[in-house]
């Protein structure tokens, strides 16, 4: 792919911060700026970096294209199990009450914390999987000519 | 008082400053023929919008438009420019006058439509007295966290976010079918 | 009078200036939309469209001396802290992520369209159209007087 010595370099420390960074967002988003639609597209952009850098052989290796399809519905699923729960334990469909009856606060908490993931897994497969989608059109495109 | 006043200034100056980049970019985008440099403009406005966003107290949107705007659309962007052309075709300087009548006109009517909005940033405007109110009084009783953007994110209109979930969920298996994604996973799998 | 229509004129400029520096940033995406024939300027003209119209709601939900939303840790809001309105803030947020899934969707239609037609410039587009459209009609007449024959 590319002979680039210090992209390839740089790239290998810089993914596992930025994974970091992504997962800060995702957690922490109850108490400052983030979330799961922000930490998805970092967490993202982690793997394009890779794939950009090392090929895309090398990160279908790490993620392959069937698990971020597979994510890519898991978040919608978990979101919605958060709120079909709530509405069998006998709360509104999404009431994070329900998670911690005594506590409603502490529900609540979860239930951010559980919704704002499956935002996150879903934002990342969605975005991991176009740009799988771009790159192999390219390759059989360029195979085709 | 004294340096409320001041403060008001110096934001509008930055926010001058930001909306001048902000066009500069947009007729870069406008005027060259060269994909690559307009993709990477509508980066650059990205980022100023999100500076912007944040003179706007938009903190978690600056956020989200540095990530998303900035990064995704533009690797999007270049993606397509790799499988379609670098160059966008010679255009006739005569195609220009329709649009620009068009686009005066909307303007116009647009500006003449704001006349009749709330002053910028006044605190009685009818966008600031009802719920926004409602739920930046209520977040630390029923929710008990301090970002306020989450807790109505997910928790008062969580059912909203659900919907905005499965929409970002639709357009990832649109593109996929589209370009062919799943087609390739399942022959592949079949080889192994 | 004159004087009155330029006062006011003042007082507009104070207060609604800056919804108008949005709409100048909202046509100029708009004259891309429109009087670019390439489709991928075309799309980022939408994206540059789009976010101004985001800029112009957040504008409308910000409060002269506020903070951002965030309340401080320990929740202990007092009564002189100024905060923006949360909602805009929300409601764009969500619609940043749906329009860069809806880009995506647009620029891989413009894919297909270029592997089927070899050109994205909307022009030969039309052109092409026109051509396959003229066919049609002419086997269509000739089809009509085939069957006329019989």
């Amino acid at each position: 792919m590319i002979q680039a010595l210090v992209l390839k370099v740089i790239t290998k420390l810089m993914v596992g911060f930025i994974i970091l960074f992504a997962l800060y967002v995702q957690f922490h988003g109850d108490y400052s700026p983030g979330g799961g639609f922000q930490a998805g597209v970092i967490f993202a952009a982690a793997f394009i970096l890779y794939g950009m850098v090392m090929g895309l052989q090398n990160v279908e290796r790490v993620l392959p294209p069937w698990l971020t399809h597979k994510l890519m519905a898991l978040g919608v699923i978990i979101y919605t199990l958060v709120g079909i729960y709530s509405f069998f334990v006998g709360y509104n469909f999404l009431d994070y009450g329900a998670l911690s009856p005594a506590h409603p606060e502490h529900g609540q908490h979860y239930g951010i914390l559980l919704v704002e993931f499956g935002v996150g897994v879903t934002v990342a497969g969605v975005v991991i999987s176009i740009y799988y989608a771009f790159v192999n059109r390219s390759k059989t495109s360029k195979e085709d000519e | 008082m004294q340096s409320n006043s001041g403060r008001k200034k110096i934001e509008s100056i930055i926010i001058l400053a930001l909306f001048i980049f902000l066009v500069i970019s947009a007729i870069g985008v406008l005027w060259v023929k060269h994909l690559f440099a307009a993709a990477m403009f509508s980066g650059i406005f990205s980022f100023l919008s999100a500076l912007l966003f944040v003179m706007l107290d938009a903190v978690d949107v600056a956020f989200t438009e540095a990530a998303v705007g900035a990064g995704v659309s533009t690797i999007l962007v270049l993606g397509t420019i790799v499988l379609t052309t670098e160059r966008a075709k010679e255009w006739k300087a005569s195609d220009n006058l329709r649009p620009l009548l068009l686009v005066i006109l909307t303007g116009a009517i647009l500006i003449y439509g704001s006349l009749d909005m709330p002053e910028f940033g006044s605190i009685s405007a009818p966008a600031q007295t009802h719920v926004g109110l409602t739920y930046l009084e209520s977040t630390p009783k029923d929710i008990g966290i301090p970002n306020v953007v989450t807790a109505v994110l997910a928790s008062y209109r969580g059912f909203d976010t659900l919907g905005e979930t499965a929409v970002v969920f639709t357009a990832g298996v649109g593109v996929l079918m589209l370009l062919g994604g799943f087609i390739r996973t399942r022959s592949r799998r079949d080889r192994g | 009078m004159i004087g009155d229509t330029l006062s006011q004129v003042g007082t507009l400029l104070a207060t609604h200036s800056i919804y108008w520096l949005f709409i100048i940033l909202m046509m100029t995406g708009f004259y891309i939309v429109v009087s670019r024939g390439n489709l991928i300027k075309k799309i980022i003209g939408l994206n540059l469209f789009q976010t101004s119209v985001f800029l112009f709601y957040i504008s409308i939900g910000k409060v002269t001396g506020g903070t951002p939303p965030i309340l401080p840790m320990k929740l202990k809001v007092d009564d002189f802290s100024v905060y923006s309105n949360p909602l805009p803030h929300v409601l764009i947020l969500t619609a940043i992520v749906v329009g860069v899934a809806t880009t995506a969707l647009g620029l891989s239609l413009i894919i297909r369209i270029r592997e089927s037609y070899g050109t994205i410039e909307e022009s030969d587009l039309l052109e092409i159209n026109r051509k396959i459209f003229s066919r049609e009609n002419v086997q269509d007449l000739q089809q009509g007087d085939l069957f006329k024959d019989e």
